[in-house]
């Protein structure tokens, strides 16, 4: 039984659209629907889920963040240093990324509140200044000497399927992660009052302020908490490729905004959700991992992505055209 | 009921830089009474309310006793701890949050609460439903709801809270008659229940009618409180102004077989049909009718906008299809957007720009596409002396006037490009009486010179005073057609309260 309150949700749309195109894909390919490619495909894309969830908690509280790329590659080059120089703990691997992180989100939440110039200008400036202090200070070098506690980690599987031909498929480690970010995002911003006081202040910041609600507490907290997530994104991606790069995850803001966007959260504020968020960044991992399956050139993948937005966005723009119709 | 004071303050005076606020105010209000204050934009009803309410701090001398208990000055806690509850004019509440939520939002700054307990929310939801005898779907979003109905959910937030003073700003501003009359029900059912509103309002007759005592002041000082029986509208606009209200507008008559404009038989298939009439040079036409009767969708028919389906509309005795703005501006129709707001004004602009916007080309040289800038200053010398602006420095962005000088830009922006019809959506909407005064004399000047206008509005005594001829429209279609001289308020305010659509 399909409720008119379903009807009226991004997520029950981008549910369906995701069913549509697993099952193309499926009968078009023999890759696809295995648990080798969707193992992977999990795995691969934790990085971006992770960082999606925090970029939705900022969209929600009426800001916008693009400097997580830059915060999660500080944070990732200065942990790759440390675990690689002196002390090679894996705890410690998170840790300074976290902090790291939650340092650099405090510092725009600093500017935007007490400038009040709007988000997006000041983090796109955070981001070329955190982003040019590194390049500059580390001069673009790799980090390949992790420990061996930090390789073997990323090799730990969480289920093992046997395979007749040989090897098992094993699900990483890391998509715990993202899983572990979803049930925590979806806490905050379901049953904590910081969460619910974040929605309020990205429907109406004036009436969140008579409210008795301290913005300043609020802003803090949205970014703070997705240069945590960054942070932690950043080890999760360092684990995926065992190699720290400083130029490997600027550049990616668009792909993570966009699954978000796709997702149902309103770049006005006030609005999204966990789980659109989550069938965002699925939508965009099957359509990418497709377009590879079918040998398409990876030009197109952007293209592919672009589109994508293009479609989510305008759909989104005639829902809430027929509703305010409805409405008046 | 118990009787006595609830809220005691004496020698309230507050300042900004050189400019008086608030001079040596002493206001009470007595349990269980609807207070209303009433008094001109800047006469300093928001500055008190904020004092009460603790958000702004009186200078020192100042005492408010609350229930016993006296203080210097307010801290926003104390305030809502003494069960002070404002619900505001633009509402402050979350549309994007359900109705449950908006209404136990205040769960959330309760002392060192982490974690939102929903059904706590839902039941002071249901609780505050009950004492105002509504029922709203919990779970809807707010915005899905009537202005007037989200204004019902503000009120059941303040309940929730345990609202013994309920400060109510301009709550009348964006409703209907008939919305007017379910909250005055709402608020007589709360009365009764022990519940003291301070009422705040520019409408006289609504003050009147609900209000056991009216404050009223002027320029930062109270100038009087009268009780409800002793008061006139008269008296208080009276003491508002400082000088009698001229209530008579007196139009010029008009040449009433000249005709200017016609619409036949105008059909839009959704929000009116069948709408006939005829405009002479010279003459105002008023449509009147509940908000959302198709009035505003005729408007922008007229305008451009919004194409109808059947039916013919003649200007100058030739037909025409105004299937565009531009196309309706070049043959001579202007539009006073009802919401200034969001469609009449640029307000971070400065307000010499928004002036000028709809007659660019008159200031753009032909040559090079550039903006002419001193004949820019010229004509907007012009106007601001012509429409009695006040302002202090062109330069200054519109957002810094007050609503009345808002409008008037709006309207003087339109006038200079000397359209043939002027259609006016609500004019006078959320301005203060004096502002309202100016564009009613500015109503009739323009009639005088022939042009035609078509003045659409919800207030009664504004149609009756303020044109030649009302139209009564209802469910999108014209009801009656009246003379106005012919009408009493009390007539006309009977037809469009009554459910029925009968077409006379």
């Amino acid at each position: 039984m399909i409720s008119k309150e379903l009807l009226k949700r991004t997520e029950f749309y981008l549910l369906i659209v995701i069913v549509i195109i697993s099952t193309v894909l499926t009968i078009i390919t023999d890759q696809f629907l295995t648990f080798s490619n969707w193992f992977d495909l999990l795995r691969n894309n934790s990085f971006l889920g992770i960082l999606a969830l925090g970029e939705l908690v900022v969209l929600i509280s009426g800001g916008i963040d693009v400097s997580f790329t830059a915060t999660a590659t500080v944070a990732q080059y200065a942990m790759g240093i440390i675990i690689s120089r002196y002390v090679g703990n894996l705890f410690l691997a998170f840790l300074i990324p976290g902090v790291i992180g939650i340092g650099l989100g405090s510092i725009n939440a600093l500017i935007i509140f007490f400038t009040g110039v709007p988000a997006v200008v000041v983090t796109i400036a955070t981001l070329n200044v955190f982003n040019g202090l590194l390049q500059f200070t580390t001069g673009g070098k790799w980090i390949y000497n992790l420990p061996a506690s930090f390789k073997n980690f990323a090799q730990i599987k969480i289920v093992e399927i046997p395979q007749p031909d040989g090897w098992p498929v094993g699900l990483s480690i890391l998509v715990l992660f993202w899983v572990g970010a979803i049930i925590l995002t979806w806490l905050i911003l379901n049953r904590s009052t910081i969460g619910r006081k974040l929605y309020a202040m990205g429907g109406n910041d004036e009436a969140a302020r008579r409210a008795g609600f301290s913005i300043f507490r609020l802003m803090l907290f949205a970014y703070c908490y997705m240069g945590f997530l960054a942070g932690i994104a950043s080890v999760v991606q360092a684990q995926q490729n065992q190699v720290i790069q400083p130029n490997a995850i600027v550049g990616r803001e668009l792909d993570v905004l966009a699954a978000t966007v796709i997702g149902g959260a309103s770049v006005f504020g006030g609005k999204g959700s966990v789980l659109g968020t989550v069938l965002g960044v699925l939508l965009l991992a099957i359509v990418r991992n497709g377009l590879i399956l079918l040998g398409v050139s990876s030009y197109w993948h952007k293209v592919a992505t672009g589109l994508i937005i293009l479609v989510a966005v305008v759909v989104m723009a005639l829902q809430r055209k027929f509703r305010s119709e409805a409405a008046a | 009921m118990d009787e006595g004071v609830f809220l005691e303050a004496t020698n309230v005076s507050k300042h900004y830089g050189g400019v008086t606020a608030l001079e040596d105010v002493d206001m009470g209000i007595n349990r269980g009474e609807v207070h209303c204050l009433v008094g001109e934009n800047g006469s300093g009803k928001s500055t008190l309310v904020k004092i009460i309410t603790g958000v702004v701090r009186p200078e020192s001398g100042a005492r408010i006793e609350i229930e016993e208990e006296i203080y210097s000055s307010l801290k926003p806690i104390q305030s809502y701890e003494k069960g002070i509850q404002v619900v505001h004019q633009d509402l402050s509440m979350f549309p994007n949050l359900t109705i449950a939520e908006n209404i136990g939002i205040g769960q959330y700054i309760e002392h060192g609460r982490l974690f939102v307990n929903w059904s706590d929310i839902k039941n002071r939801a249901r609780k505050a439903f009950e004492q105002l005898d509504v029922e709203f779907a919990l779970q809807t979003r707010l915005g899905d709801l009537s202005l007037a109905d989200q204004q019902l959910v503000a009120i059941c937030r303040a309940l929730a809270s345990d609202a013994k003073l309920l400060i109510m700003d301009e709550p009348t501003a964006s409703l209907t008659q008939e919305e007017v009359h379910r909250l005055f029900e709402i608020i007589r059912g709360l009365k009764e229940n022990g519940v003291t509103t301070l009422f705040i309002s520019h409408r006289l007759e609504e003050v009147l009618e609900i209000g056991d005592r009216i404050t009223v002041l002027r320029n930062g000082r109270k100038v009087d409180t009268l009780n409800k029986d002793e008061a006139t509208k008269d008296d208080i606009s009276y003491l508002m102004t400082g000088e009698e209200i001229e209530h008579e507008y007196n139009l010029e008559g008009y040449e009433e077989n000249e005709t200017l404009f016609k619409v036949e038989n105008l059909t839009d298939g959704e929000h009116y049909k069948k709408v006939s009439f005829e405009v002479a040079r010279g003459e105002v036409k008023g449509i009147i009718g509940p908000l959302g009767s198709g009035q505003t969708n005729l408007a922008l028919s007229l305008f451009g906008l919004n194409s109808p389906e059947e039916g013919k509309i003649i200007l100058d005795g030739e037909e025409v299809h105004l299937d565009s703005i531009s196309k309706a501006m070049n043959l001579g129709i202007g539009y006073v957007p009802e919401d200034r707001l969001t469609q009449g004004v640029v307000l971070e602009q400065p307000t010499d720009n928004n002036l000028i916007l709809t007659s660019l080309e008159q200031f753009t040289s032909s040559s090079t596409g550039l903006l002419k800038e001193d004949r820019q200053t010229e004509f907007v010398e012009e106007a601001v002396e012509e429409f009695d602006i006040k302002i202090g420095d062109p330069e200054d962005p519109a957002i810094s006037l007050s609503g009345g000088n808002q409008q008037k830009v709006v309207v003087a922006k339109w006038v200079s490009i000397e359209p043939k019809l002027l259609i006016m959506n609500r004019p006078t909407h959320g301005i203060d009486i004096a502002a309202k005064g100016n564009i009613y004399d500015l109503i009739s000047e323009l009639a005088a010179k022939g042009m035609g206008i078509i003045l659409i509005s919800d207030e009664v005594d504004e149609v009756i005073e303020n044109s030649h001829n009302t139209m009564v429209m209802k469910e999108g279609q014209i009801v009656d057609k009246i003379k106005s001289e012919e009408l009493s308020s009390e007539e006309l305010y009977n037809e469009l309260t009554s459910s029925e659509v009968d077409i006379k």
